[in-house]
């Protein structure tokens, strides 16, 4: 094991024990108004939200008030969290009863599209699948270009149109190949765009509708991705983008930092859409499996 | 989520029914709401529990002023603190004399970094300056090819090296640049976490080895609590000179402004305003705190419009605006100027309940959709025009044929016109706050006084005015001076601080 591995466990065991300790650290106390302030701002700055931290509080208050906390009070709390959170199958993706199984991925500018694609392309091709990426990304500087070599180190195909093309018509060059290798899996990226650009959202929505017309049953996964350093608009996001092309998963990435992501827990109170993975770092390995488990404790972290 | 601040203060505090002066019991659930809100725009948590008690202490003891109601009150005081924590706009940039000027950007990972550098180019350029750009960015595949081809667009030198490292990179590029003369080096540096030690060092290092005249930090809009704790990192590491914010032209509320200036002290420079290489603007802190409260940009509408719409015509706007008649005829007048915007579907964007609206000329054609709406109202008669709302299913008929399109047609331009009525309402509404300030002495003296800009609209750059246009202005400004005293006069009552008025 590098030294840097065993540095970083190190840190990790250090972060845990800090946390435990942390949390004990409420124990004995009464649960009054002044405690529940103190979790609401502990869920607040882990960007949960005024409105979904509220509720939590709430009920809380319900079982709590009057007493003291105590472990029971800890539980409770996560585990009303992760009954919210946990995805029955988290890490898993739905897959076509014939070839080639469909994924698309949108989101906001600069959240971690290409990157958690080029993550995804090495999970599922280390499961035994081949891979097509289909690069709809024709408007920002070198996007195709910087997926191609994702697609080189992950050992994937790719299709790309020329700068400035129609990202439907790439879409549509994509199925093609893909149908025509009998590819595995076809995985879209698409330009980041602001969910209030709508002229962007139906473009979107076209792409959509052309996996939809080549393939039968695509796009079998829609994931959003999501930056976890992002605040409470990404609730907006969420709504806004699931309304368009109906997204059927999250992809919350950048949690190697301090943000806590925790406005997934507001996104899930207002939409039945499952974390199904989340990014932990630049390089290819660093997409895991959403473990409610883990991310609930890390909130209060 | 777009329910303004305003709105929800009226509920809370319309309970109490305050009289008089306002107390720490009729203003409690009041200032809950106001930071709720904040919490909800993602200023951070501590810098809201820090503002208020500011804004309380401001807030409680206040005189009520009978014109006025006091949620708006309150809104004032809101809007006055925040514009104040924000701090002067500063956008200079020091340039060297003595040899090119270096400019460093940072920032962590998709924060607009490599976009805002291209952006940066051109308003030098603009200015009469000569850009080099730097790909300092060995890490994100393909990095260097998107400077390049930004590079391209804008005819600018890019300065890279595949097979190198990041500080021999920048310290290569000053001599290149110096060679090629060029006089300002615009260095774009890879996303980083504030937390990843090593990739840390190496910024410090290549500050070390460069000195760049200038360290700006570019911050994502969208934000959440996090922005402290990285803006907080990296002003540790680089002592930041500035500071960007990018992506604030989508519905962000962009509350990590506030949060990232109140605790670093450093200033707000620049905001990106889209991904286009032209949507670099000089910070304005009332845009961002309107938009952080929900109210809409009325300084930003009549800015954008003033580059386009000759100036009397905009001045006659206004003032409806300002006293909420807004009637089809000058909707008519005001989408014809917009088409002169390039991208009307922008600035809709800039009032949250616009942007709700189902106004989208964006990705149109926005010349024919213009012509089409002009079309329909030139099919009304002047009653329809002054009133909408009498167009029965006989009259949506008729204009529907006059003009050559579906009566569907009709029924939604009358709610499009709608929607833009309401946003006008509330704008009135605005500058309504801004009598208050002359009446209660809140504001800070002059500066900061969105109504103020109202009134005295900053013409854009190379635009002069006409003298007409000017007295036009004098006058206008005159009269609400003349109100401003007279309301004074009438309440001859201490300012905020106790002492009596000079
Ligand atoms: N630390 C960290 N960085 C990440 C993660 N995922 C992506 N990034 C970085 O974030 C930046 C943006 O990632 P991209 O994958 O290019 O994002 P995108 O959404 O495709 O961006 P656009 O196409 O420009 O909208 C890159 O520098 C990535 O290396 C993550 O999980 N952790
Ligand atoms: N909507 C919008 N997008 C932006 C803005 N600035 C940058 N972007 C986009 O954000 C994404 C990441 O930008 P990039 O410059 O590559 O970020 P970097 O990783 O920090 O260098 C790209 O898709 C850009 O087009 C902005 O002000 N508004
Ligand atoms: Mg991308
Ligand atoms: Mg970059």
């Amino acid at each position: 094991m590098a030294f840097k591995d065993i540095l970083e466990r190190f840190k990790k065991g250090l972060a845990k024990t800090a946390q435990l300790f942390n949390v004990r650290s409420w124990f004995g106390r009464k649960v009054d108004q002044a405690f529940l302030d103190d979790l609401e701002g502990k869920l607040i700055q882990a960007d949960v939200g005024v409105k979904a931290t509220q509720r939590i509080i709430a009920r809380v208050r319900e079982e709590f008030s009057g007493k003291e906390a105590d472990d029971d009070l800890i539980a409770f709390v996560k585990l009303e969290l992760k009954a919210l959170l946990t995805d029955a199958q988290p890490g898993t993706l739905a897959t076509a009863p014939r070839k080639p199984t469909v994924i698309l991925v949108a989101g906001v500018n600069g959240s971690g599209k290409t990157t958690s694609i080029a993550k995804l392309a090495q999970r599922l091709k280390d499961e035994g699948n081949s891979i097509l990426l289909g690069a709809c990304d024709t408007f920002r500087a070198a996007a195709a270009d910087q997926l191609a070599i994702w697609a080189q180190r992950s050992g994937s195909d790719i299709v790309r149109g020329n700068p400035g093309a129609d990202p439907a018509s790439v879409a549509y060059d994509a199925c093609d190949r893909a149908l025509a290798r009998g590819v595995d899996v076809l995985i879209v990226d698409t330009a980041g765009r602001l969910h209030t650009q709508s002229h962007l959202m139906r473009e979107l929505e076209k792409i959509r509708a052309i996996l939809q017309r080549k393939i039968a049953g695509a796009p079998h996964e829609v994931l959003l991705v999501l930056d976890a350093t992002n605040g409470q608009n990404a609730i907006r996001q969420a709504e806004v983008f699931t309304q368009s092309i109906a997204c059927t998963g999250i992809v919350l990435t950048k949690l190697d930092g301090t943000a806590k992501g925790g406005v997934v827990v507001a996104v899930r109170q207002v939409l039945n859409l499952p974390v199904k993975f989340v990014g932990v770092g630049e390089g290819l390995d660093d997409l895991q499996p959403f473990d409610a488990d883990a991310f609930v404790e890390s909130l209060f972290m | 989520m777009f329910d303004d601040l305003q709105k929800r203060l009226s509920t809370a505090i319309g309970r109490f029914k305050p009289r008089g002066v306002l107390t720490e019991a009729n203003i409690k659930d009041g200032l809950q709401e106001v930071r709720n809100a904040l919490l909800e725009a993602d200023v951070n948590y501590k810098v809201v529990q820090e503002f208020m008690a500011r804004v309380s202490e401001r807030a409680v003891g206040a005189q009520l002023i009978k014109s006025v109601r006091p949620e708006q009150q309150i809104v004032k005081i809101v809007h006055d603190e925040l514009v104040d924590l924000m701090g002067e706009p500063d956008t200079s940039i020091r340039f060297d004399k003595s040899g090119p000027t270096v400019v460093m950007l940072c920032g962590l990972q998709g924060s607009g970094k490599t976009t805002t550098c291209g952006k940066l180019a051109r308003m030098l350029m603009q200015s009469g300056r000569k850009p080099f750009l730097v790909a300092a960015d060995l890490q994100r595949p393909a990095a260097i090819e998107q400077l390049k081809v930004i590079g391209q667009q804008l005819q600018v030198p890019v300065f890279s090296q595949a097979d190198s490292d990041p500080v021999k990179v920048c310290q290569g590029s000053i001599a290149e640049a110096n060679r090629q003369g060029r006089d300002t080096i615009i260095l774009d540096t890879a996303g980083r976490l504030h937390v990843d030690d090593d990739l840390m060092a190496e910024l410090r290092e290549i500050e070390k080895k460069v000195k760049p005249h200038v360290v700006l930090f570019v911050c994502d809009a969208l934000t959440g609590q996090d922005a402290v704790a990285s803006a907080t990192a990296f002003n540790k590491a680089l002592e930041l000179d500035g500071v960007i914010m990018t992506k604030l032209d989508g519905d962000a509320r962009g509350g990590a402004a506030l949060s990232v200036r109140r605790v670093t002290g450093v200033p707000i420079k620049f905001v990106g305003m889209g991904e286009k290489l032209d949507k670099l603007q000089a910070f304005d802190p009332h845009r961002v705190v309107g938009q952080m409260l929900g109210m809409g940009d009325i300084v930003g509408l009549v800015e954008a419009a003033q580059q386009a719409i000759d100036q009397e015509e905009a001045l006659r706007q206004q003032e409806k605006m300002m006293k909420g008649k807004f009637d089809l005829n000058d909707f008519r007048n005001s989408i014809g100027q917009m088409k002169k915007m390039g991208s009307i579907g922008e600035l809709i964007k800039m009032f949250p309940g616009l942007g709700q609206m189902d106004l989208d000329i964006d990705g149109l054609d926005a010349e024919g959709e213009v012509r089409r709406l002009q079309g329909i109202i030139d099919s009304m008669t002047p009653a329809e025009k002054a009133d909408p709302h009498i167009i029965d299913i006989s009259r949506r008929r008729r204009i529907a044929a006059g003009a050559g399109v579906e009566p569907a047609d009709v029924s939604s331009l009358v709610k499009q016109f709608d929607g833009m009525a309401a946003v006008f309402k509330q704008m009135a509404q605005m500058t309504m706050l801004d009598k208050i300030r002359a009446m209660t002495g809140l504001g800070k003296a002059g500066a900061f006084n969105p109504g103020a800009k109202l009134m005295a609209p900053k013409i854009g750059t190379g635009k002069r005015l006409s003298p007409k246009e000017k007295e036009k202005l004098r006058k206008l400004r005159e009269k609400e001076e003349r109100k401003k005293r007279r309301e004074e006069r009438d309440r001859g009552r201490p300012d905020d601080k106790g002492r009596p008025r000079p």
